[in-house]
C-alpha cells in the first residue's frame, strides 16, 4: 500500500541515532507526566491537610501529642543521603557504564529497603490513629501516599537491577535507569514538604 | 399555587434585587446573543447570495478588517462583563446589608425529609417549636439560622430570597425581608436522599400584628379536646406509638425525632408539603405513609377504624 | 535510503505493523485506531443506554404526580445517567478522538506509548463494567453524579452503591490520566519535521491543553473519592463534622476537578469546530493565534473558579465576588473563539455539508449555554438558580450544545477517513434537524421551569405548582432529539456498506490525515511527512514533502524536538502485547477488592506488579548507538 498522494523526498532520517538520553528521550516525558500527576496529588493532599487545620481549633486536637521526631529525622537524613548514590547512578547511566548501573541499581535497592525500617517505625510513633479524628485521618493519608511511592520506586529499582544483571544493556535501558533515578529524586523531594507538614505543622499550629 | 414558588414574582427585598439583576443580565446577554445570530445570518446571506463554494482554498488572506472587528468585539465583551460584574457586586452587597439589627430570630433545622422551625419567644426568651410552616412578619427582616440534623439540604423560598445550603456542623445565616403578604412555598434544593422531592414547607407572610398573634398562639400548649371522640383520639395519639417521635406540648407526647404536632391542625399541609391538610389526608398519612411518601421515616401506625377516626379528629383540633 | 519505498519494502513495512489475526490480535493490539474505535463504540452504546434513562425520567416528569417510577428508581436513573454521561461518555470520547486523530494529524505511525493506550481502554472498560454490571443486578448508585457526604458517607448510605460509584471514578480517571500523558507526550515529542509550535493544528493544540488540564485536575477527584471510600471502609473522619472533618472539603476537591472537566470536554470540541470551519470555508482559519491563546486562557481560568459551584454553601462574600469575576471572564476567550469561527465562514466561500451544519447548530445552541453560564457566574443570581432546572438547562446547553454537537460534526467529518465511505447527506440532515430542534425544544423551557421554582432531582411535583405544561414540552423535545440520535446511528451503520466511496480526501482538508488512504493502513504513513505551514496539504498541492529512513522490518517512529520539531532520534515502537490487558485486569481486581477490604491494596498489588513487570521487561531489540565498552 502506498500513500495516496505523490511525494517528494526531502530528507532521510536513517542516519539518526536509535536512542537518546535525558529530555530528548520520549520516555523521559512520560516520566515527567506521571510525576506531574503524582505531584498534583501530593499538593492537593497537602492542601487538604492545611484546609482541615484551618477548620479545627487546636492542631493537633486537644489531648493528642504531635508525632515523634526521632525516626522521621533518621528517614529524612537517609533520603537526603541516598541522593548521593542516586545521582551517581544517574551519571553512570548517562555515561553508558554497564558495570556502574548494574551495581548502582543494586545498591539503591538495598539502600531503599533499609530506609523502609525508619519509615515502618515512623508509623508506630504518629501518636494518633486514623479513626480518632480528621487530623489523624489526613496524617495517615499523607504518610501512606508517600510510602506507596517509596515502595513502588524501590520495587522498580529492584526489577531493574535484576534485568541489568541478566542482560546486555542497551541505550534504551540506560535511559530507563536515568528516568528511574530522576523518579527517586522526585520521591525524595516530595517528602520534604509532606514531612514538614506532618511533623512541623502540629508543633507550630 | 402557581407562582407561589417562583423567582420571577419577587415578594421580598432580596428576591427583588436579584430579580432586577436577572433582567439586566437578560438584556445584556440577549443583545450579545442577537449579535452572534446576526453574524451567522449575515454569513449565510453572503454565502448563498453572493458566492459559490470555492474548490481551491485561500491561504492566509490579509484579514485587516476582521482583525479590527475582533478587537471591537473583545471591547464589547469587556464592557458587557464589567457592567454585569459591577451590578452583581452591588446586588450582593445590598443583600448582605439587610436590616439585621432588629431581625426576628428563627432557627430552621433540616431533617430527612422535613423542617424543624423554632422561634425565639419574645416573652420568655425560650424557643417555640413548630414544623414545615414558616410565618414571617411583613416588612421586617427575619434572620434564619440554618442547621442540619443529618445530611446537606438547601433552604429556598424563591419569592422572598435566594437559597442557602443547610450543612451539618455549620450554622448558616439567611436574611428574609418579605414585602408582600400572602402564602408562599419553599422547598429543599440540595439532593438529600430518597424523598428530596417531598421536603417542602409553606410560608405565610402576615402584617406584624397578625404575626405576633400567631406566634402567641404557637407558644401555647395544645388545647384539651372538648368532645369525647377527640378526647379518645388524644389517648390514642399521646399514649401510643406516635408519642415516641412527636411532641404535643401539654401532653405526655415528648418524642423529638419527628415534627412537633402541638398546633398541627393549624397547618396548611401534611408531611412537608406532600398532602394538603384535611382529615382524610391525616388519616391516610397515619395509616400508609410509605404509600404516600415512599422512604419516609414515618412508620405506618395500625389503628382500628374508630381509633383512626378519633386520632385524626384530635389532630385536626390541634389549632 | 533516499528513494521512495519499493513495493516490496512497503509490504514489509505493512507486515511489521500488522496485528495478529483473530482474537489474539484483538486482545493484544496497540494500534491507536483500533483502540480509539473501541472507545467510540463503547461510548455510542453507553450514550444509548444513558439516553434511554433520560427519556424514562422525562416521561416520569411529563405530567404532575406521575407514579410510573418510584423515587428510588428515579434517583438511580439520574445518578446513572449523570455518572455515565460525565465519566464514561464525555471525557472518554474526547480522549478517543485524540487517540485516533493525533498521530494521523502528526504524520506518525503510532502514539508515544502504544501499550499505555491499550491499557487506558481496558481500564476504562473496567470502569464501565464497574457501574453497569452491578446495575444489571440491582445495585445502582443513587446519589447523583457528585455524591456529597454525609449523604454518601457511612451513616446515610449503607451497602455498596456509593462505593461502586466512587471506585468507578477511580477506574476512569486512571485511564484518562494515562491517555492524557500519552497524548501530551506525543504532541510534544512526535511532531513531524517542520511542525514548529506555530504550525500545530488547532485540534492538536486543544487536545494537548485538555491533556495538561486533565493531569492537573483529575488527581483531585481520585483523592476525594478515595477519602470517601476510606471514610466508609476504614472509618477515617475526613467528612465527619463531629470528629473535626468537614463535608465542604469534599465539595472543594470535587469541583477542583469538576470545573476544569467541563473545559476538558469543551476544548477538544472547539478543536473539531476549528478544523471543520477551516475546511468548509475553504480558507485558513481566521485568528489561529487568537483561538489557541483563548484555549490557553480558558485552561488557566478553569483552575480559578471552582467555587462558583458552591455559591450557595455560605462561604465568605469576598470570595464569592472574586469567583464571580473570574467565572465571567471566561466569556472573553470563549467569545473570541466564536468570533473567529464566524469570521472565517464570513470571509470564506463555504460549502454547507453536514459537518458544517453541526457547527452552525453548535454556535446557535452553545452560545445560549455560555450566556446562561455568565448568569450563573453571578453569585447572587446563582443563589436563586443553582440546583434548579435552570442549571439543568445550562449544563445541557454547554455539554450537548458545546461538546456533543461538534462531536457529531466531527464524526461526520472524519467518518470517511475511518471507513472509506461518506455518510448519507440526506439522513445526516434529518438527524441534524431532529437533534438540534428537539434539543432546543426540550431544554429551553427548563430555564423557565427553574426560575419558576422547580428544583433539580425531584422525582415528581404536584399539579398546583404549574410546572406541568412546560415539562410536557420538555419531554416532547427530548423524545425528538432521541429519535434524531437513532437516525444518526442508523446513518453511520448504513453508510459503512452503502455510502459513496470517499477516497483519501473527500472534503479537501488541510491537515496530514487527509494524505493517507481511507481507511488508513495500520502503519498510517509510508513516509514521514514534512510540514512547512499550518495547512500542509494546501501549501504542498502537487506533491507531499516527505522523509525516508525509518526501518521497514520493525516498528520505528521518529522523535523530534519539543519547540522546533527537528528530528532527534528513531524510537523503537512496541509490538502488540497482552500485558496491558493483564495489567488492567490486575488493577480491576485491586480496585474491586478495595471496596470490600483495605487489604486488597496489599494482596492486589502482587498480580499487578507481575503484570507490570511483564509489560515493561525490556525485550525489544537493544539499541547500541555507541560502542558498548566505556564511554563518554
Amino acid at each position: 500500500m502506498s500513500d495516496a498522494r505523490p511525494c517528494t523526498i526531502v530528507g532521510d532520517v536513517s542516519g539518526l541515532p536509535e536512542s537518546a538520553s535525558g529530555a530528548k528521550h520520549l520516555v523521559w516525558w512520560g516520566n515527567i507526566g506521571f510525576m506531574a500527576i503524582e505531584g498534583t496529588a501530593f499538593a492537593l493532599a497537602a492542601g487538604t491537610y492545611l484546609y482541615l487545620m484551618s477548620q479545627t481549633h487546636g492542631w493537633p486536637p486537644a489531648g493528642i501529642r504531635p508525632p515523634d521526631l526521632f525516626w522521621p529525622a533518621i528517614l529524612t537524613l537517609g533520603l537526603l543521603l541516598s541522593e548521593l548514590p542516586n545521582l551517581w547512578v544517574r551519571r553512570r547511566a548517562i555515561a553508558k557504564d554497564e558495570r556502574g548501573v548494574r551495581f548502582g541499581t543494586l545498591g539503591m535497592t538495598i539502600f531503599g529497603l533499609v530506609l523502609l525500617i525508619p519509615r515502618a517505625l515512623e508509623f508506630a510513633h504518629l501518636n494518633v490513629h486514623w479513626t480518632d479524628n480528621a487530623y489523624g485521618s489526613v496524617l495517615w493519608m499523607l504518610i501512606i501516599l508517600h510510602t506507596s511511592h517509596l515502595i513502588t520506586d524501590i520495587g522498580d529499582t529492584a526489577v531493574q537491577a535484576v534485568w541489568l544483571f541478566t542482560h546486555e544493556v542497551g541505550d534504551d535501558q540506560f535511559a530507563d535507569v536515568e528516568d528511574n533515578a530522576n523518579y527517586w529524586t522526585f520521591v525524595v523531594l516530595s517528602w520534604l514538604p509532606i514531612g514538614a507538614l506532618i511533623y512541623l505543622a502540629p508543633r507550630l499550629g | 399555587m402557581s407562582g407561589l414558588q417562583s423567582a420571577l414574582e419577587p415578594a421580598g427585598e432580596q428576591a427583588a434585587g436579584i430579580h432586577g439583576l436577572f433582567w439586566l443580565m437578560m438584556l445584556v446577554c440577549g443583545a450579545m446573543y442577537l449579535l452572534v445570530l446576526g453574524g451567522v445570518a449575515w454569513t449565510l446571506w453572503r454565502a448563498f447570495r453572493r458566492r459559490r463554494p470555492a474548490s481551491e482554498p485561500t491561504i492566509d488572506p490579509p484579514d485587516i478588517g476582521l482583525n479590527r472587528g475582533m478587537l471591537g468585539w473583545a471591547g464589547l465583551i469587556v464592557v458587557g462583563l464589567t457592567v454585569l460584574i459591577t451590578a452583581s457586586f452591588l446586588v450582593e452587597r445590598n443583600i448582605a446589608a439587610a436590616r439585621a439589627r432588629d431581625a426576628l430570630e428563627v432557627r430552621v433545622t433540616g431533617h430527612q425529609w422535613w423542617w424543624r422551625i423554632e422561634y425565639r419567644d419574645p416573652r420568655t426568651g425560650g424557643w417555640i417549636e413548630t414544623a414545615n410552616e414558616l410565618h414571617l412578619p411583613l416588612g421586617r427582616t427575619t434572620r434564619v439560622a440554618l442547621g442540619s440534623a443529618d445530611v446537606i439540604h438547601s433552604f429556598w423560598v424563591p419569592n422572598i430570597a435566594q437559597k442557602l445550603d443547610v450543612i451539618p456542623g455549620r450554622i448558616n445565616l439567611l436574611d428574609l425581608t418579605p414585602t408582600r403578604p400572602g402564602w408562599f412555598r419553599g422547598q429543599c434544593a440540595e439532593f438529600c436522599g430518597v424523598q428530596h422531592a417531598h421536603m417542602a414547607f409553606d410560608v405565610k407572610v402576615d402584617a406584624p400584628e397578625d404575626f405576633e398573634r400567631w406566634l402567641a398562639g404557637q407558644a401555647k400548649a395544645a388545647a384539651i379536646p372538648a368532645d369525647p371522640v377527640a378526647a379518645r383520639g388524644q389517648q390514642v395519639v399521646t399514649g401510643g406509638q406516635c408519642a415516641m417521635c412527636h411532641t404535643i406540648r401539654g401532653t405526655p407526647s415528648t418524642g423529638r425525632a419527628g415534627p412537633d404536632l402541638t398546633h398541627f391542625g393549624s397547618r396548611r399541609s401534611v408531611a412537608a408539603g406532600t398532602l394538603t391538610m384535611s382529615r382524610g389526608a391525616v388519616q391516610g398519612w397515619i395509616a400508609q405513609p410509605q404509600a404516600l411518601k415512599p422512604g419516609t421515616m414515618m412508620p405506618p401506625v395500625a389503628l382500628s377504624g374508630p381509633d383512626a377516626d378519633a386520632a385524626s379528629r384530635y389532630l385536626m383540633e390541634l389549632q | 535510503m533516499t528513494a521512495p519505498l519499493t513495493p516490496e519494502q512497503a509490504d514489509r513495512l505493512a507486515v511489521s505493523w500488522r496485528d495478529a489475526p483473530g482474537l489474539w490480535g484483538f486482545l493484544t493490539t496497540v494500534d491507536h485506531k483500533r483502540i480509539a474505535a473501541r472507545y467510540i463504540l463503547t461510548v455510542v452504546l453507553l450514550m444509548f443506554l444513558a439516553g434511554m434513562l433520560a427519556l424514562d425520567m422525562r416521561l416520569q416528569l411529563a405530567w404532575p404526580d406521575m407514579g410510573r417510577m418510584t423515587p428510588q428508581l428515579y434517583n438511580e436513573s439520574f445518578s446513572l445517567h449523570g455518572s455515565t454521561m460525565l465519566f464514561l461518555v464525555s471525557v472518554p470520547v474526547m480522549e478517543a478522538m485524540a487517540i485516533w486523530l493525533v498521530p494521523l494529524m502528526l504524520g506518525q505511525r503510532a502514539l508515544a506509548f502504544p501499550r499505555l493506550a491499550a491499557f487506558s481502554y481496558w481500564l476504562y472498560l473496567g470502569g464501565v463494567l464497574m457501574l453497569w454490571v452491578p446495575h444489571a443486578v440491582g445495585i445502582t448508585p443513587d446519589l447523583g453524579w457528585f455524591e456529597y457526604p454525609p449523604l454518601s458517607g457511612p451513616g446515610y448510605a449503607p451497602g455498596h452503591r456509593a462505593d461502586i460509584w466512587a471506585q468507578m471514578i477511580t477506574f476512569t480517571e486512571v485511564a484518562a490520566l494515562a491517555a492524557s500523558v500519552n497524548v501530551v507526550a506525543t504532541v510534544l515529542k512526535m511532531r513531524p519535521p517542520g511542525m514548529t509550535l506555530a504550525r500545530i493544528p488547532v485540534f492538536v493544540w486543544s487536545q494537548a491543553i485538555a491533556g495538561l488540564m486533565t493531569i492537573f485536575s483529575l488527581p483531585a477527584v481520585m483523592l476525594v473519592t478515595s477519602m470517601l471510600i476510606a471514610d466508609r471502609l476504614v472509618s477515617t473522619q475526613f467528612f465527619a463534622p463531629a470528629a473535626g472533618g468537614d463535608p465542604i472539603l469534599f465539595q472543594h476537591l470535587f469541583w477542583w476537578f469538576g470545573h476544569p472537566e467541563v473545559y476538558i470536554i469543551f476544548l477538544p470540541a472547539a478543536g473539531f469546530v476549528s478544523m471543520i470551519v477551516e475546511t468548509f470555508s475553504r480558507r485558513t482559519l481566521f485568528g489561529h493565534v487568537a483561538v489557541v491563546l483563548s484555549m490557553l486562557g480558558i485552561a488557566a481560568l478553569a483552575f480559578g473558579l471552582w467555587v462558583h459551584h458552591m455559591f450557595a454553601v455560605g462561604l465568605p462574600r469576598l470570595g464569592n465576588d472574586f469567583y464571580t469575576a473570574a467565572s465571567m471572564a471566561v466569556a472573553l476567550p470563549a467569545g473570541l473563539q466564536i468570533f473567529c469561527w464566524i469570521a472565517t465562514l464570513w470571509s470564506g466561500r463555504p460549502r454547507f455539508d453536514t459537518p458544517l451544519l453541526w457547527v452552525l447548530g453548535f454556535i446557535a445552541t452553545f452560545v445560549i449555554g455560555g450566556l446562561s453560564g455568565v448568569m450563573a457566574a453571578s453569585a447572587p443570581l446563582d443563589q436563586q438558580i443553582t440546583d434548579t432546572y435552570f442549571i439543568v438547562a445550562h449544563f445541557h446547553y454547554v455539554l450537548i450544545g458545546g461538546a456533543i454537537l461538534p462531536l457529531l460534526g466531527a464524526f461526520c467529518y472524519w467518518y470517511p477517513k475511518a471507513t472509506g465511505r461518506l455518510m448519507s447527506e440526506r439522513l445526516g440532515k434529518l438527524a441534524f434537524w431532529l437533534i438540534v430542534g428537539g434539543f432546543n425544544l426540550g431544554f429551553f423551557p427548563m430555564h423557565l421551569l427553574g426560575l419558576m421554582g422547580m428544583p433539580r432531582r425531584v422525582y415528581t411535583y404536584s399539579e398546583g405548582m404549574g410546572w406541568g405544561p412546560l415539562n410536557l414540552v420538555a419531554t416532547l423535545g427530548s423524545a425528538i432529539a432521541v429519535a434524531g440520535g437513532l437516525v444518526f446511528v442508523a446513518n453511520a451503520w448504513w453508510s459503512r456498506r452503502h455510502g459513496a466511496l470517499a477516497g483519501p480526501d473527500p472534503w479537501g482538508g488541510s491537515t496530514l490525515e487527509w494524505a493517507v488512504p481511507s481507511p488508513p493502513p495500520q502503519h498510517n504513513f509510508d513516509h514521514l511527512p514534512v510540514v512547512d505551514s499550518l495547512t500542509p496539504l494546501w501549501t504542498q498541492k502537487e506533491a507531499l514533502q516527505v522523509m525516508t529512513g525509518l526501518a521497514v522490518e520493525r516498528r520505528e517512529v521518529l522523535v523530534t524536538s519539543v519547540i522546533e520539531a527537528t528530528p532527534e532520534y528513531r524510537q523503537k515502537s512496541p509490538k502488540p502485547s497482552i500485558a496491558p490487558l493483564f495489567s488492567a485486569l490486575a488493577v480491576t481486581i485491586l480496585f474491586i477488592g478495595s471496596i470490600f477490604t483495605p487489604w486488597a491494596l496489599v494482596w492486589g498489588a502482587v498480580p499487578l506488579a507481575a503484570a507490570l513487570i511483564a509489560w515493561f521487561w525490556p525485550q525489544r531489540e537493544r539499541a547500541t548507538t555507541g560502542p558498548l565498552a566505556v564511554r563518554r
